[in-house]
């Protein structure tokens, strides 16, 4: 407890070199917490948006299913029947069917996953209400992102074509009749939306399905053919990306730190150059060696502790501004392949911020420790004199 | 050796080493220090004043011989020994003061109570105790830089005091202090020994000390040439 408080007493006594360290190392604290916690907040909603837009609360693929292999998908596909029409009819799963098709938008044709969901779902947030059965065209639906890369908009007709379950071609008109907007690219890039049943009468798939998206009743684990995929594996990739950006990003924060620590270790050591007499003067009024290796060191590390209560006093008011305000992002981030809103709204998880302090704390401490191991090797009569050892 | 012998030094000799050969500061010493004694070392720059009072005050040790003060031979001290009996029994005054420029007069004077984790209440009535022994009890929140070197020396004097040492050692108190404050510091030191019976052994070639004390050493080149009780000489 002396030890602090001589500490403190010492720090403060320095004045603005103190407070310049200080500054730097709160700096160094608010980014810190500011990039974490911006991550933390996209992670979160890229998660959020991931479950509630097409991961719901699990799925449940057919054996052959491989979401990166679109040649799978001639025999990904199984009949819905027994257990896994029961869990159906109970509304705890909702079957997927997809399939590949082409489209032609103006001049061109465009290859993609025609994919069937039941209109009158509710697992999921897409809104496949507006799927209504038509006599003259096929209703879908579309994602932003595909209707600004296929430049198509609500109630444009175009022709799609398909093959059956038998390899034949077919082709009808398709209609526009929603562009939903989704921070969720894997259910808008080169997707198209339709009836499950329009799709099972297209395809020649009657009551089949290639995967089942589970709703919060459904327990989880296998149902006979179908195989369980729980959230952890759905948001593998989300998680991935996370950490490649977290790595990515924890360099630059890493920099400012270590610029920080190296004020601190650079103070440290003129402190123990310049302030010999004052080691002396600790040793004779009866501080053994080591405590006075405390005191040095314990100035060091209260540097860390200004630092939070200084970087708190701006980094609070700022980081609660931009977390009620959120960030917004440039489109190009969308190219991450990640769900991405427009805005993120930064979170600031009580990890986030103890682990932080904890990272300058220690760190500080550690580079304040090593210079002033020294002095447990100072003679004090030299030292009383202020002879530089 | 009388029974109220503190300080007992026999055959002392200190040695330092001085690039390839070595350089004898004190050449067998042997002295005794009773309680209550107010004596200087004396000599020129060089003849082991300093040394041998760093020894005397555990910030060193004998290269030969034996320093016994207070009961325990230095040498078979510990660093943290040391520093328990620097802390509970031996105050130092310096030559340059050597106050903790960030604290104020008081703190400067708690620091050692600090040490001792004595209770606030404790201390404040010791520390302004102290101030008011040299002198000083209406300086308590000024600052090193804002006191003249007198008041400096002052400040240290009711630092060292503070704890109520057996033993203080002063090394060249008055070689920054003009005249009249190098008398002042001295009757304030000679004062406290008088009433609170602290021995206080003194390093200084300066003669307005001699003139206080009671007992001169006149060290030369490590040895000791002349051991004068002025009392006795007096009377």
């Amino acid at each position: 407890m002396i030890t602090l408080k001589l500490a403190f007493r010492n720090l403060l006594g320095a004045g603005l070199r103190t407070w310049l360290n200080v500054f730097v190392l709160s700096f160094a604290f608010v980014i810190i917490v500011f990039v974490n916690g911006l991550l933390d907040g996209w992670n979160r909603q890229a998660y959020d948006d991931t479950k509630q837009w097409t991961a719901g609360s699990g799925q449940l693929w057919h054996p052959s299913y491989d979401p990166y292999d679109p040649y799978c998908l001639q025999d990904a596909h199984a009949p819905v029947t027994g257990a896994i029409a029961t869990l159906v009819k109970a509304q705890q799963i909702t079957p997927v069917l997809i399939t590949q098709a082409s489209i032609f938008p103006g001049d061109g044709m465009q290859n993609v996953l025609l994919k069937g969901i039941d209109p009158a779902q509710r697992i999921i947030r897409l809104p496949s209400a507006a799927l209504k059965a038509a006599d003259d065209y096929i209703p879908v639906m579309i994602g932003k992102r595909m209707a600004e890369s296929a430049k198509l908009k609500r109630g444009d007709q175009l022709l799609m074509q398909w093959r059956d379950k038998n390899g034949t071609f077919d082709a009808k008109e398709i209609r526009i009749e929603e562009i939903f907007s989704a921070n969720v690219p894997s259910i808008d890039n080169g997707q198209v939306w339709i009836s499950l049943a329009e799709l099972q009468k297209l395809t020649g798939l009657e009551n089949e399905a290639t995967l089942f998206i589970a709703g919060i009743q459904y327990p989880g684990g296998d149902a006979g053919l179908w195989k369980y995929k729980d959230l952890n594996f759905l948001m593998k990739d989300i998680d991935e990306v996370m950490q490649a950006k977290k790595s990515g990003t924890s360099i630059i924060y890493l920099l400012l730190l270590t610029i920080a620590l190296l004020a601190i270790f650079d103070t440290q050591v003129l402190s123990v150059f310049r302030r010999q007499k004052e080691i002396g003067t600790y040793i004779a009024l009866g501080m053994t060696r080591w405590k006075v290796v405390g005191i040095f060191t314990a100035e060091g590390a209260a540097n860390s502790i200004l630092a939070i209560v200084l970087g708190s006093l701006y980094g609070v008011p700022l980081l609660a501004l931009l977390h009620r305000t959120g960030i917004p992002l440039p489109e190009s981030v969308d190219s991450y392949g990640l769900s991405i809103s427009e805005r993120i709204i930064p979170y600031y998880s009580m990890g986030l911020i103890l682990s932080t302090v904890l990272l300058v704390v220690i760190s500080s401490t550690i580079v304040s420790f090593f210079p002033t191991r020294r002095i447990a090797r100072i003679n004090p009569t030299e030292a009383l004199k202020g002879k530089i050892q | 050796m009388s029974d109220n012998t503190i300080i007992s030094l026999n055959n002392l000799s200190r040695r330092f080493k001085m690039g390839s050969g070595e350089f004898t500061a004190l050449h067998h010493i042997t002295l005794a220090f009773s309680e209550g004694e107010f004596a200087g070392l004396v000599g020129p720059s060089g003849s082991g004043k300093t040394t041998l009072l760093n020894i005397v005050g555990s910030l060193d040790t004998p290269s030969d011989g034996e320093a016994i003060v207070l009961g325990v031979s230095i040498a078979s001290l510990s660093h943290q020994q040391a520093a328990l009996l620097r802390n509970l029994n031996i105050g130092f005054i310096f030559q340059t003061y050597n106050l903790l420029p960030v604290y104020s007069v008081f703190e400067n004077v708690e620091f050692a109570l600090l040490l001792q984790k004595k209770s606030h209440t404790e201390r404040k009535k010791a520390v302004m105790e102290a101030l008011e022994w040299v002198g000083l009890a209406d300086k308590v929140k000024s600052k090193p830089a804002q006191l003249s070197g007198g008041e400096c020396q002052r400040v240290a004097i009711a630092r060292a005091m503070v704890k109520r040492p057996v033993l203080v050692l002063a090394d060249e108190p008055s070689a920054n202090l003009d005249a009249q404050n190098s008398r002042h510091i001295v009757q304030t030191m000679k004062r406290l020994n008088k009433e609170l019976k602290t021995t206080f052994i003194f390093a200084t070639h300066d003669e307005k000390v001699m003139e206080y004390l009671d007992r001169i050493i006149t060290l030369n080149d490590g040895k000791v040439v002349k051991d004068i009780n002025v009392v006795n000489a007096k009377n």
